[in-house]
């Protein structure tokens, strides 16, 4: 047994009649990782937001080092020695990694007298634990992996003896995610205690020595990964155990829709798509696998109908589409499963019967002659409300106090109930627990049974591997080759992800 | 200290804030007239008999509140879309103006048809005024609030040049006013012998039906949704920019009726203090109602009852005027917090 530097009792937090955490109770001991394992909704984040002051628990103590923190100070936590990383990073853009990582630790007047103080502890940290680095690159020109290391380096240097990291493998390639374990490993035997949020179960395998359960607020068990296996952890956080999905191999039927060279223009921060070719067949799923921001977003806002191709074709059925908008894509019978259900897939504030027609309202049953048919859409909304199991209080309740998972059940029933023959599913599961995450693959490997065409773009490589007949890789706004279900590895797929695959096709080509 | 959801606001939750709101007002009303001189507590009551207290206060509280209400549910429709017209000032005076050009003698239709007419040619004005705007706007990204508020003095500007120039009644002694309205040109009274003109109603029906168009049509549903969320409507294949013209055109359309009604109504000439800022107060009243079309009407009446009682107080208890403006400026900020604590609890941790 080594040195208790974290301790946390019976911690409890109400929100309401939400049990967010019920007497949770866990040790974190020096040079150790500790793997913090649960479904969304968990309460993971209201535990790690007690431990940092951002809440008041109802009842139990923080303990660091042996002393107690005042509830609900931020920096008290900050001040003995605890760091976080977050999933979505805090840094200024505009500024280098050496001004990103020293903002906030001085008083603005002296700032010019620890810049040279401060660059040589920066590059010491870096040196000791394996951050390659350059400190004074701007953030804005960093890789995800990168901007993440300057992350963990800013806790360094604010002397973290105990770093908190926030599902830091959910934008990393393969490859980054095996640098990074290597950083914590030498981290621990530096001395430092880590926390590892995550509900990737084979990572937290790899990298943790001790697993924390938590489910529905409780804290269920705490296991020696030595001595515990994926299925019983995966059973423990679900409460009961669950089946693979299976997937069955199917042949595939005629081309539905395709892209054949389609190049489009830079949208906002979404990147351009070049020379794009893709082909979407009846009874297929085709994953796109990749890191966000590398084209995805065009892709899926190509099918959707919210851009247009700037050179080649979009065909449907193999004829080329000439109007193209979000109403045609709708019309043509596209089912589109948006990447961010609450500001493009859903009204906040419209109840469900009202975001259940949102993309039929002009038309039968819904609509005549410019009256909106009430009945007819409660109706159908009952309809989606029973065969999906989605759990509300009623068609009139404002969707804005459902969970992320009755969300998308409403989503996939709206787009489904009409038997799509193109399904466009952005991200379907991000964010969702996992027996919604099951409940959604179930109804997209049942919409490939019944003959649909399906794009799976995701940056859960897991996801893609287990659900996808075909697997395209997207970087830098290219798309690697169709590879065959089971007939490609993960670091394959992360070598075309990292787009250092792109340039080794590219020099072939040329030779 | 933030602010969480209630997913079901009980009634008293509902209903208290607005209440206290209104409440705190009065008292502060009172506060300033004492300040000013009054005596505090003959404040309200001689504000309540002054809106209210007789057949001739409580007309003259419908009269004023006609145009509000026009003007309400122009700013109302318009806001629900995330149009932010601040200009129903100047979709005002162009029903007014339409009203001039068509009453005064260049049609000589009978009252059947020439009213009607003038209702849809200044509904068409204010429409149009809304609609330069509204196409800067979804076409360039001209911000729509600096357009319509600079179009107001634009327009009052344009009002001045007519009533000295072509508009300008010959028989008017010098003054800069229109000539008179034909009497075929004129809004009857509803009741004879009452000095309350068909305008009152005519803004009762209108806010009736904007509350059907709302909650019924499919018009209706898809302005509400581009004015939720613009995204979620593009992205389920509502065209965004066309709805936003529609919406427009139906605000500015209501904005003008204030005018033409006034005209028409009231006044029966045009002249350059036609309104007292009812474009302005409308926005006043449309916050008031949050929005509502039915709440419209409610609001415009109570905004109304204020201008009319204070100004009827402030002659019996000896203070300015200005308490109407404070009043009203009070009960705005007091009822947007209300409103945001009937639906958020604060939560300190």
């Amino acid at each position: 047994m080594g040195e208790v530097v974290l301790r946390l009792e019976g911690i409890t937090k109400n929100f309401g009649a939400l049990k967010a955490n019920e007497n949770v109770s866990l040790n974190l001991e020096k040079g150790e990782v500790l793997a913090l394992l649960g479904e969304n909704g968990a309460g993971k984040t209201t535990l790690m937001n007690i431990l940092f002051g951002q809440y008041t628990a109802d009842s139990g103590r923080v303990e660091v080092f042996g002393k107690t923190l005042p509830p609900g100070m931020a920096r008290a936590a900050l001040d003995a020695g605890v760091g976080m990383v977050h999933q979505h990073f805090t840094l200024a853009h505009n500024l280098s990694v050496l001004e990103n990582v020293i903002l906030g630790t001085s008083s603005l007047w002296s700032w010019k007298l620890r810049y040279k103080l401060a660059r040589q502890q920066l590059l010491e940290l870096a040196n000791r634990y394996h951050l390659k680095i350059n400190p004074d690159a701007k953030v804005s020109s960093l890789s995800v992996g990168e901007r993440q290391r300057v992350e963990i380096l800013k806790a360094l240097f604010r002397q973290a003896k105990i770093l908190i990291l926030d599902e830091p493998t959910a934008v990393l390639t393969p490859q980054e995610t095996e640098s990074l374990f290597e950083t914590l490993t030498e981290a621990t035997e530096q001395g430092l205690s880590i926390i590892f949020i995550s509900h990737k179960l084979h990572e937290v395998m790899k990298i943790a020595q001790k697993v924390a359960i938590l489910r529905h607020g409780k804290l269920v068990a705490t296991k020696e990964t030595k001595e515990t296996s994926p299925n019983e952890l995966a059973a423990l956080m679900v409460g009961n155990p669950i089946n693979p999905t299976a997937v069955t191999k199917r042949e595939s039927g005629p081309v539905l829709m395709e892209l054949l060279n389609v190049s489009t223009d830079t949208q906002h921060q979404s990147k351009g798509l070049q020379n794009v070719s893709l082909r979407l067949c009846s009874g297929e799923i085709v994953g796109l696998a990749g890191v966000s921001g590398n084209g995805q977003t065009s892709i899926a806002d190509l099918v959707a109908g919210l851009i247009t191709p700037s050179q080649g074709k979009l065909h449907l059925d193999g004829k080329p589409i000439n109007r193209w908008s979000p109403r045609q894509s709708v019309l043509s019978g596209i089912a589109r499963i948006p990447e961010d259900r609450h500001h493009a897939g859903t009204i906040a504030d419209f109840s469900l019967t009202e975001n259940s027609i949102i993309e039929r309202y002009r038309d039968q049953p819904f609509a005549r002659h410019g009256w909106v048919n009430w009945q007819a859409a409660v109706g159908f909304t009952q309809e989606l409300i029973k065969q999906y199991d989605v759990r509300c209080p009623g068609p009139d309740t404002r969707i804005r106090f459902l969970s992320g998972g009755n969300m998308q059940k409403l989503i996939l029933g709206r787009v489904l109930q009409n038997d799509p023959r193109v399904i466009l599913a952005h991200q379907p599961s991000r964010g969702l627990d996992i027996g919604a995450v099951h409940y959604v693959h179930k109804e997209l490997l049942e919409a490939r049974q019944k003959g649909a065409a399906i794009l799976l773009i995701s940056e859960d490589l897991d996801e893609i591997l287990k659900l996808s007949d075909i697997i395209h890789v997207s970087s830098e706004g290219r798309v690697s080759p169709p590879f065959q279900r089971g007939k490609v590895t993960p670091t394959e797929l992360g070598g075309w992800m990292s787009g250092a695959a792109f340039a080794k096709q590219e020099s072939m080509h040329a030779s | 200290m933030r602010l969480e959801v209630i997913p079901h606001p009980s009634l008293s939750r509902r209903f208290l804030p607005p209440i206290l709101a209104l409440t705190a007002t009065v008292f502060i009303a009172s506060f300033l007239a004492m300040v000013a001189g009054g005596n505090p507590f003959a404040v309200l009551g001689l504000i309540i008999k002054g809106a209210v207290g007789s057949k001739f206060a409580l007309l003259e509280t419908l009269n004023r509140a006609t145009p509000l209400i026009f003007t309400g549910l122009a700013v109302a429709v318009a806001f629900r879309a995330k149009l932010w017209n601040i200009g129903a000032e100047a979709q005002l005076y162009s029903g007014a103006i339409v009203a001039v050009l068509m009453g005064t003698g260049a049609l000589a239709w009978s009252a059947p048809a020439l009213i009607p007419a003038m209702i849809i040619c200044s509904m068409s004005a204010g429409a149009m005024l809304l609609l330069i705007p509204t196409l800067l706007k979804t076409r360039l990204g001209v911000d729509e609030v600096v357009t319509t508020l600079l179009l107001n003095f634009i327009f009052l500007l344009l009002v001045s040049l007519l009533l000295e120039g072509p508009l300008k009644d010959p028989m008017g002694m010098g003054w800069p006013k229109s000539a008179r309205l034909l009497a075929e040109a004129r809004l009857p009274r509803i009741v004879d012998g009452l000095r309350l003109h068909w305008g009152f109603g005519i803004a009762l029906i209108a806010a009736f039906v904007i509350w059907i168009v709302n909650i019924k049509t499919t018009f209706g549903y898809a302005m509400r949704a581009v004015g939720y969320n613009p995204e979620a409507a593009r992205y389920a294949g509502m065209p965004v920019n066309l709805i936003m013209t529609q919406t427009a055109l139906l605000s500015g359309g209501l904005a003008a009726l204030a005018g033409f009604s006034e005209v028409a109504g009231l006044k029966g000439t045009l002249t350059l203090d036609l309104s007292p800022g009812f474009g302005y107060s409308g926005i006043i009243v449309a916050m008031l109602a949050l929005l509502h079309p039915l709440g419209v009407v409610v609001a415009a009446l109570f905004v109304a009852g204020v201008f009319v009682g204070a100004d009827s107080m402030s002659r019996a208890a000896g203070v300015p005027t200005y308490l109407a403006d404070i009043m009203l400026a009070t009960a705005l900020l007091l009822m947007v917090v209300a409103v945001l604590l009937t639906k958020f609890r604060i939560m300190r941790d």
